[in-house]
């Protein structure tokens, strides 16, 4: 089974990037120069910054009415200079938000790892790449980080709702987008693991719980609060704080937890949210 | 399932808001269309389980539709799907049913082609946009649409599948899977082969003369 302990052992050995083993390890396995998967990536990163700008612009309502206009909200607040945790984090929950909005209401995204948990990963790259100098080619190679965890999270347990609940597909997106703020902003292979684990320690026991089985409540704004997260995370660990778990422990948990939970927490719409007085009346209307 | 790759974890690019009730909705749909072989033009669509209950929401008829006209899961066309097939003079009527012990995300499609085709079709959304073939016309059949595929429908004796593996091996193509299903011993019997290079119509053509061959019909790998 693959380990992202492997990846940084060989990352510090060789003095690369996390993203740099990834890309090799992917252009061995599937055959590809690292241009063509540079292409592939570059083809994604163009989807996550057109679904942020479309989410931001507009005012649409998902097909269920449940869902739309947030992402505006909360942008037009920073704008006004009222933002209570700051114009990045306030920046971050927007464009996750809107990214969210977009699928619901039927637009294009890059499922990052599902499409239930898109806005996490192009929010937190696109929060970085404002407050920081960046290149598009570092952003290609943060992308690669991301979704190498993401490979391990899928190994050792899924990024499914159905079968891990909703730690597996927004925890894991913010562990990913976590561990890509991390190198992005110029930290260590090793800070990208605690990143990640700090991370998705936060997300753990999270439930799958759809209002009338929908992709929309609570779904949309978990997608921000997992930014903030992958934020926080990356925070502490660029600043050196260590994760006392690692990370190839706690997705290990993640999928022991997932086991351990009820099927009706895991995007059956038979627990939690969806069967409140509230989520029950919406399922009602809307069927 | 093999090792995951970067792009299973930042991908696919789709139009939303579910990988299995969107995407996979138009996989299934663009599936149905390649069987039927001709441009659908009249249809039934029969939801089950998951997609009867929840497909509204996630705009899996939408994305049906979208898919028998022939579109992919990232057209940002989807929404408009159905007003499309009514500027075409193509009409699509939805009905929700229990189609037994199949997956939640599983559909039935009862199409009528331009050129007077009629087939039946079920298929199932299994999760990330994925998506399985499980019945052709009452036949069982499990088409991923991953590989290029032959389907043949003949008669259940001795030698006739040794013709069809013989007119591939003469053309090259290599089988990558093969499944074979009768009604009951003598009867008609239907064949499903996926391989692993595409299948032109010269060698359809040569299929099709073959004897105690009924029918035979390529459905191209989805993208």
């Amino acid at each position: 089974m693959r380990a992202y302990e492997d990846w940084v052992i060989k990352a510090e050995t060789k003095g690369l990037k996390i993203s740099e083993v990834i890309l090799q390890n992917q252009m061995e396995e599937l055959e590809q120069s690292e241009q063509a998967l540079f292409q592939r990536m570059n083809k994604n990163l163009n989807v996550m910054r057109k679904s942020v700008e479309v989410g931001l612009s507009g005012e649409r309502r998902s097909l269920s009415g449940l869902v739309g206009g947030d992402a505006a909200k909360v942008e037009s607040h920073r704008k006004k200079g009222e933002s209570l945790i700051g114009e990045q984090m306030s920046g971050a929950i927007a464009k996750a938000l809107a990214v969210v909005e977009v699928n619901a209401c039927m637009g294009k995204i890059v499922a990052a790892p599902t499409a239930g948990s898109c806005g996490v990963l192009p929010a937190v790259l696109l929060t970085v790449e404002e407050s920081l100098q960046v290149s598009e080619q570092e952003i290609l190679l943060a992308l690669f980080t991301a979704a190498g965890l993401g490979m391990i999270f899928a190994d050792r347990a899924s990024v499914s709702g159905a079968e891990g609940g909703c730690q597996a597909e927004i925890g894991s997106a913010a562990a990913m987008a976590a561990a890509a703020a991390v190198e992005l902003a110029g930290g260590s292979p090793r800070q990208t693991a605690d990143a990640a684990a700090i991370a998705m320690k936060s997300m753990l026991g999270l439930v799958c719980d759809p209002v009338a089985g929908l992709v929309e409540v609570p779904c949309v704004k978990r997608n921000a609060i997992g930014a903030t997260i992958a934020l926080s995370a990356a925070e502490m660990a660029l600043s050196g704080v260590k994760s006392a778990i690692p990370i190839d422990e706690v997705i290990d948990t993640m999928a022991q937890i997932g086991k351990q939970m009820s099927c009706a927490l895991k995007e059956t719409a038979q627990g939690g949210l969806a069967v409140t007085p509230t989520g029950r009346r919406i399922q009602a209307d809307f069927l | 399932m093999g090792k995951s790759n970067v792009f299973d974890l930042l991908g696919p690019i789709m139009v939303g808001p579910s990988s299995s009730h969107t995407a996979g909705a138009v996989r299934l749909g663009a599936m149905a269309k390649k069987i039927l072989g001709e441009e659908p033009i009249e249809g039934t669509i029969t939801l089950h389980g998951s997609f009867a209950k929840t497909g509204k929401g996630h705009g899996t008829n939408l994305a049906l539709v979208a898919g028998l006209l022939g579109m992919s899961p990232d057209d940002e066309r989807i929404p408009e799907a159905p007003k499309m097939a009514k500027e075409r003079g193509l009409n699509f009527n939805f009905e929700t049913s229990d189609l037994g012990d199949v997956h939640p995300n599983s559909v039935k499609f009862n199409l009528l082609g331009v050129n007077g085709g009629r087939v039946q079709v079920v298929g199932s959304s299994i999760g990330g946009g994925s998506i399985v073939i499980r019945e052709i016309n009452d036949f069982q059949v499990e088409i991923k649409g991953d590989y290029p595929t032959l389907v043949v429908l003949h008669q259940d004796l001795p030698g006739v599948v040794a013709q069809v593996t013989l007119l591939l091996s003469t053309a090259q193509i290599n089988i990558a899977r093969m499944l074979v299903s009768r009604e009951k011993r003598g009867a008609q019997a239907l064949m499903v082969l996926e391989t692993d290079q595409r299948i032109d119509n010269a060698v359809l053509g040569l299929m099709r003369k073959l004897p105690r061959i009924d029918q035979a019909l390529v459905i191209e790998s989805l993208e």
